[in-house]
């Protein structure tokens, strides 16, 4: 009986950790080499088609430079390059998606190259599922818990963890 | 009266706070012996119109504290009271006093009332009797005068009201004085049909007997100076001069004609008096005036999307071949009007935000003075380049570093009056602020002739929080930058003042994150000197645009010393890595930016390219790259806010085709180059990680 609640409060953690709150969350969800991730749709700032992009030298492969989206220069990161899966060639129906990224005192803004969008699930705190803690390397961290949509596993991920300015650099070998 | 005053609360602060700092600094003058007798009119008046004020808006604790300052300020421009150190230190905490009482009103914080009221009884004891009073004759005539009572007509113009006055209120004050007995006269009520609820239609008699001189009466209705017409006279005349000066009418209004025909005749000596005082008042009034400053910084993000506009324009502009030529022509010189328009326009915009440094160096004498005595030393501090020029967000956000600067001279550098003789010394230590304006950058200097840097204290705590090997050898200037190192302190025991070793990484950081970079020298038993170099404008560079492959950058142009076209025989490879070239006198390292950068160029022969020769901080460097292409104006756009910051870069912008492109860095390249012997020059001195 302990057990369960004590499984129950972690996930109830989990939760919190990836911002949410009461019984159901709405995600945005996109595939990625097969699989369905989920994000927390309050963080999604927009939906764009692939755009010519400026690279940045000396940045890790995975940056594939910024764009100029109405003025701001925001990064750009080729999502499946950051999974260390081999990337796709970008055509006319690449789609990035603009995402809201805080850091502990900042906000900022990326956007992230997947292969297809797919949809928007409610999604309610009892179909979370925890990812055993024995998988472990910072990309893994970044993915917080798992939860069952229509008989489909969508792994859902912390948009804060996975495009950290710091992990960036961290991964990234040229720094300041 | 169903007006919420609150509105004008936050003027009434920044102004109040404004008349505060001006109380202060003109007080460390006097007591530095260096003001004049102005002066103490300037103090007094600020203190007078924060006393007003606060009454007004019913701060009273705050109202009845500045008006002892002022008594005795009073007689200290009156010649009555002596100007002395001890007077003068008072007056300094109870400015702080003071302070302290508007922030608590304004913030809604506690209010620290024992302090208030034991500097309160100080300056009471001062007034009373404690230090010399010297009697003189009174020069204004009707100053010192008492009448029995007064006879006050009080006509209010309709709006005033609106300006967040109530008569009730002043006539509180009145009666707190005297006896007051108020006759009001409503004839002055419309229908209520035509009746509006905001405006004052009532105008009193008031008979004011008591102890009570015209002065007092008029400072009260002061704040509704120019809102009224308003006449004092004497009840019981004492003084025939007394009549002459009483006036304080501002205006005639037409329609106040009912009140006009009951108001007692008197001379009238106003017109001359009053109006040269009021018009001062007002000339100074008119010729600033306030503004939000997120209303500025929208402007300034306006005019900065107006430049690429702009220049997208003049792109498509000097690219039209196929349009009617005369057309074209107009197109053209319309475009170019444009360009300069725009151009003057971001210049005077810029310059809004420009604000003489001094605002930022006002601060110092006073702490410089508390610190000194603080800790036993004797220190003059000595300002020059106060007005130099910074944008305001750069002089915010650089107050804290340079605090801490100043406050490690004091407390580290500067010695002890003592071992200051001892050394054979003057007393008295010296702490220099400086500040200039050299290339794009301001450079503010930071310099005390105290003992300097110990250096190998500083390699001793180093090497004992293993900051360094043991062995490893370390130049002087590297070892006096370990002083940024987050943690550091050679200081034996933390002290209020310094110590703690958070101070100088966190200045360093704060530094860089705007775009800055500091620098410490020092000589042992000399000095030390800080020099903090910053951007001027943040915002707009005037840039060189070039191209290496596909790529486009940005170099800006006072980096620039010149381009040229490589002359193959005076190229040279040095130990078969790196490359210079002879320019005129001198050898320049060739830096390829298709190896710092990892971008294919269009040609790997040094004849095909160009060579842009950039200096930063005294080195020089040329870079190869294949093409030079125009020159435009661009607005830097921050790589950092979204992303991060990346060496070699020192931002983005967005070019007329809507693509972005990348600003050079010259100092990161000269680092960067200095790393990687393939493009650069070789090594010079030891590299830190």
């Amino acid at each position: 009986m302990s057990a369960v609640k004590a499984e129950q409060q972690e996930i109830d953690n989990a939760a919190t950790l990836i911002g949410m709150s009461n019984n159901d969350d709405q995600y945005l969800t996109f595939i990625l080499d097969n699989e369905e991730y989920g994000i927390d749709i309050l963080r999604v700032q927009e939906i764009k088609g692939w755009d010519k992009v400026t690279r940045i030298p000396n940045t890790p492969e995975f940056v594939q430079g910024v764009i100029n989206l109405r003025g701001s220069i925001v990064p750009i990161i080729d999502l499946r390059q950051r999974f260390n899966i081999e990337k796709l060639e970008y055509g006319p129906t690449t789609v990035v998606i603009v995402l809201r990224v805080q850091d502990e005192d900042s906000d900022c803004i990326m956007g992230v190259v997947v292969d297809a969008v797919s949809d928007v699930y409610n999604i309610a705190k009892e179909q979370l599922r925890e990812i055993p803690p024995s998988f472990s390397s910072s990309i893994m961290e970044s993915v917080r818990c798992i939860a069952t949509v229509n008989e489909k596993m969508v792994i859902l991920l912390d948009v804060d963890h996975l495009l950290n300015a710091d992990e960036l650099t961290a991964l990234g070998s040229i720094d300041t | 009266m169903g007006i919420d005053i609150t509105q004008f609360h936050q003027i009434f602060f920044e102004e109040s706070f404004e008349g505060l700092e001006a109380m202060e600094s003109a007080l460390l003058d006097l007591s530095r012996g260096s003001g004049n007798s102005e002066l103490i009119h300037e103090i007094f008046r600020a203190a007078h119109s924060i006393k007003g004020g606060s009454g007004t808006f019913g701060f009273s604790a705050v109202s009845e504290f500045t008006h002892v300052m002022e008594t005795l300020l009073d007689e200290m421009r009156e010649g009555q009271r002596e100007i002395n150190e001890s007077a003068l230190n008072l007056l300094l905490e109870s400015v702080d006093v003071v302070r302290g009482m508007l922030e608590a009103a304004r913030d809604g914080g506690v209010l620290e009332a024992d302090r208030v009221a034991a500097t309160q009884s100080r300056l009471e004891a001062m007034l009373n009797g404690d230090d010399i009073v010297v009697q003189a004759s009174s020069s204004m005539a009707g100053q010192q005068d008492i009448h029995k009572g007064w006879q006050i007509d009080f006509k209010p113009y309709p709006e005033l009201m609106k300006t967040g006055n109530d008569p009730v209120l002043m006539f509180h004050e009145l009666a707190e004085m005297g006896e007051l007995k108020v006759v009001v006269d409503t004839s002055g009520i419309p229908s209520a049909a035509h009746f509006d609820p905001e405006e004052c239609y009532l105008s009193w008699k008031l008979s004011l007997m008591g102890d009570v001189t015209e002065e007092q009466i008029n400072e009260i209705f002061e704040w509704v100076d120019g809102d009224c017409d308003l006449t004092i006279n004497p009840i019981a005349v004492e003084d025939s001069d007394q009549i002459a000066a009483a006036q304080v009418e501002t205006g005639s209004h037409e329609s106040c004609a009912v009140a006009q025909a009951e108001r007692q005749p008197a001379t009238d000596r106003q017109a001359d008096e009053a109006a040269p005082n009021q018009g001062e008042r007002r000339a100074v009034a008119e010729s600033s005036i306030r503004v939000n400053i997120t209303k500025i910084d929208e402007l300034i993000n306006m005019v900065g999307e107006l430049v690429i506009t702009q220049s997208m324009l003049g792109q498509v502009g000097s690219e039209l071949e196929n349009v009617d030529s005369s057309k074209l022509e107009k197109l053209r010189n319309g475009l170019v009007q444009l360009e300069r328009n725009t151009r003057e326009l971001q210049e005077s915009v810029m310059r809004i935000r420009m604000f003489p440094i001094s605002y930022s160096f006002n601060r110092f004498p006073r702490m410089v003075h508390d610190l000194s005595s603080q800790l036993g030393k004797k220190v003059e501090l000595k300002i020059s380049g106060e007005a130099t020029e910074l944008d305001k967000t750069v002089m915010e956000k650089i107050s804290d570093p340079l605090v801490h600067l100043v406050r490690n001279a004091l407390d580290h550098g500067i010695e002890t009056p003592d071992a200051r003789v001892a050394k054979g010394k003057p007393e008295t230590g010296v702490v220099h602020l400086n500040a200039y304006h050299k290339g794009g950058n301001i450079i503010i200097e930071v310099s005390d002739d105290g003992g300097g840097l110990p250096a190998d204290r500083i390699l001793a705590k180093a090497r004992q929080r293993a900051l360094i090997a043991d062995d490893e050898p370390l130049t002087r200037e590297k070892t006096l930058d370990l002083i940024f190192e987050p943690g550091f302190t050679t200081a034996e025991e933390l002290s209020d003042v310094s110590g703690r070793g958070v101070g100088m990484d966190v200045v360093r950081r704060n530094i860089r994150d705007l775009g800055g970079s500091i620098e410490v020298t020092s000589e042992q038993d000399k000095g030390s000197k800080f020099t903090v170099r910053l951007p001027l404008t943040l915002a707009i560079l005037d840039g060189q645009l070039l191209s290496v492959g596909s790529e486009t950058f940005i170099m800006p142009l006072i980096s620039i010393v010149e381009s040229l076209q490589l002359d193959c025989d005076l190229i040279n490879t040095v130990a078969g890595q790196a490359e210079m070239y002879r320019l005129r006198d001198d050898y320049v390292p060739v830096v390829r930016l298709c190896k710092l950068f990892g971008i294919k160029p269009k040609s790997m022969s040094l004849q095909d390219g160009l060579l842009v020769v950039v200096e930063q901080d005294g080195m020089r460097i040329g870079l190869l790259v294949d093409e030079l292409l125009g020159q435009q104006q661009v607005v830097i756009k921050s790589l950092e806010t979204n992303f991060r910051r990346v060496e070699g870069l020192s931002g983005a912008t967005i070019l007329g085709d809507g693509t972005v492109a990348l600003i050079l860095d010259v100092g990161g390249l000269i680092a960067m180059s200095g790393r990687d012997p393939a493009s650069g020059p070789p090594h010079k001195k030891e590299q830190a990680a």
